[in-house]
């Protein structure tokens, strides 16, 4: 499931004009691999990640999920982004079903399937009541069931955990990364916490400012088996941070002049 | 009372977390809904009893009668067979207008609003019609439809018509991105979309048209039958104002306002039941 962006560019016309969004971006992301993208607001991170999802085509260039244009939405990728999209109007449960039940799995297995993932997330108890009545962090733990229950060889994360609390952010990529080691999917990460970043990823690509390109690359070996609560103190890391801060800081301060 | 807050242990689908202080808080609740319950009956039982004593002492007889009257009067009604040959015309209208104007206001509220061409197209005509005071087509419906029942159900689907095609329109035009887009990745086609997202979303809406016109729905029945009629609850109505019958002009509005409240009440049940994710 090798991921190939390929000169891809993206523009947007928005209010009589023509914004770049991005100018050309090539990577090639491999299977198993956990790639973060970090940047400033607005540099396209978002985008490029809709393009994977092929939520909409790009401007130019092409995009290769495992050999095949992405021309279409892509069903080979489960897609979390910081917003609550689980339907409100359906049950914990039914809302983990209906990935399965859109592609016309057999009901039976889909419900062994469904509970069995929301084990895995601590929501058995609440899988009959409806997302309102949840707390934030289980709203998230129950997208991630969502997520995992067609079982899609890539994780494409746009900021997935923006909106919750430090402590709880903690525990949820506690959470992730643990699945990615159990599972070996590939996961495409936006984020714009270096933290965040550096913590989960094998490699974490900055974007430059408005129109978004990559402007550096560094791969984070801290190994695997991380501990997300402590992985942050080893003298690495903040080798790390402050090589990726370096990169980052001009382009943030860039987006604030204009 | 104990401080102690045991669980007690309830249906293992959902978690139950009854401690005494959420039981004693139920029962301080109930205490309040019972006292609210007496007051509002008391309240009805008051004005009836102040329209009895105000009859022939304040007020003539003639204008306003009296709930012994009107009682009498729908006692007759009922046991000479009136009440139910004219309600059930009045209402076989109102639930043939109400059901032909909500589906055709679903169907075009739904195109309109998932279609950006089609609502352009025809937005300032709809807007015109929408305008009009419906009330006035009357006399053109009894001229298309004849004095008998098509022309108030005609009357009442138009009335039901906009109300549940305004509404539709507004919750077809509501539904998030957000969820269109999460069920796209996961693969569904257009059919599942709308099954999935775009009508439970817009159900909100389009039952809060569907409540508000009931009442309509019975107005236009009512407002056709007025015009020109033989049967109906309006015609009955009418017809007593006609010769100075006030009993039976009140027993009327009686009868009409018991209905209304009634499928209201039911739709209502609906409502609850089907928006109960809200929470």
């Amino acid at each position: 499931m090798t991921l190939v962006v390929d000169e891809v560019t993206k523009h947007f016309i928005a209010r009589g004009q023509e914004v770049a969004a991005l100018s050309p971006v090539s990577m090639t992301i491999e299977t198993g691999e956990f790639v973060a993208f970090v940047g400033p607001s607005g540099c396209g991170k978002s985008t490029l990640l809709n393009m994977i999802a092929g939520i909409f085509q790009p401007t130019s260039g092409q995009i290769l999920h495992d050999g095949t244009a992405v021309l279409g939405a892509n069903r080979q990728v489960g897609y979390m982004t910081q917003m609550d999209s689980l339907l409100p109007w359906r049950t914990v449960e039914q809302n983990v079903l209906l990935p399965l039940q859109i592609q016309g799995q057999p009901r039976g297995e889909s419900v062994d399937r469904a509970d069995a993932l929301l084990r895995m997330v601590n929501l058995a108890k609440f899988k009959n009541h409806f997302p309102l009545e949840l707390s934030g962090g289980m709203r998230k733990r129950a997208a991630l069931a969502q997520l995992l229950v067609y079982d899609p060889g890539t994780l494409l994360m746009d900021e997935p955990f923006g909106a919750l609390d430090a402590q709880l952010k903690l525990v949820m990529q506690g959470e992730l990364l643990k699945i990615w080691e159990d599972t070996g999917k590939t996961v495409v990460f936006v984020t714009h916490d270096l933290t965040e970043a550096i913590s989960l990823a094998q490699r974490v690509i900055v974007f430059t400012g408005q129109p978004g390109a990559i402007k550096h690359e560094s791969r984070i070996d801290l190994g695997t088996g991380r501990d997300v609560f402590k992985v942050r103190f080893a003298p690495e890391f903040h080798d790390y941070y402050e090589t990726l801060w370096a990169e980052l800081a001009p382009e943030i301060h860039k987006g604030e002049e204009l | 009372m104990s401080l102690k807050s045991d669980v007690l242990d309830g249906a293992d689908e959902r978690p139950n977390f009854k401690t005494a202080a959420v039981l004693a808080h139920e029962a301080q609740a109930s205490r309040r809904r019972l006292i609210l319950r007496v007051l509002q009956v008391l309240f009805g039982v008051a004005l009836i009893g102040f329209w009895q004593f105000a009859s022939g002492t304040l007020v003539d007889p003639f204008f306003i009668s009296s709930p012994a009257d009107v009682v009498k009067t729908l006692w007759r009604w009922i046991t000479d067979g009136t009440l139910a040959t004219h309600l059930w015309i009045t209402l076989y209208a109102t639930f043939a207008g109400f059901g032909i104007g909500a589906v055709v206001g679903f169907t075009l509220g739904f195109l309109f609003g998932r279609w950006d061409a089609i609502a352009t197209v025809f937005d300032p005509y709809v807007t015109a019609l929408y305008c009009l005071p419906k009330i006035a087509l009357a006399p053109l419906f009894i001229m298309w439809f004849g004095i008998g029942i098509e022309s108030k159900i005609a009357m009442s689907a138009v009335i039901v018509f906009f109300l549940v095609f305004l509404n539709t329109f507004g919750g077809v035009r509501d539904v998030s991105q957000i969820y269109i887009n999460a069920v796209r990745i996961m693969g569904a086609n257009e059919w599942q979309l709308l099954r999935v997202v775009i009508l439970p979303s817009a159900a909100a809406w389009v039952l809060t048209g569907l409540k508000v016109s009931v009442p309509y729905a019975l107005i236009g029945a009512v407002v056709g039958e007025f015009m020109s009629s033989n049967r109906g609850i309006g015609f009955l109505i009418a017809q007593a104002s006609g010769i100075f019958d006030t009993a039976a002009v009140f027993a009327g509005l009686v009868v009409l306002a018991v209905a209304g409240a009634s499928i209201s009440a039911v739709l209502k049940r609906v409502e609850t039941h089907v928006l109960r994710w809200r929470g």
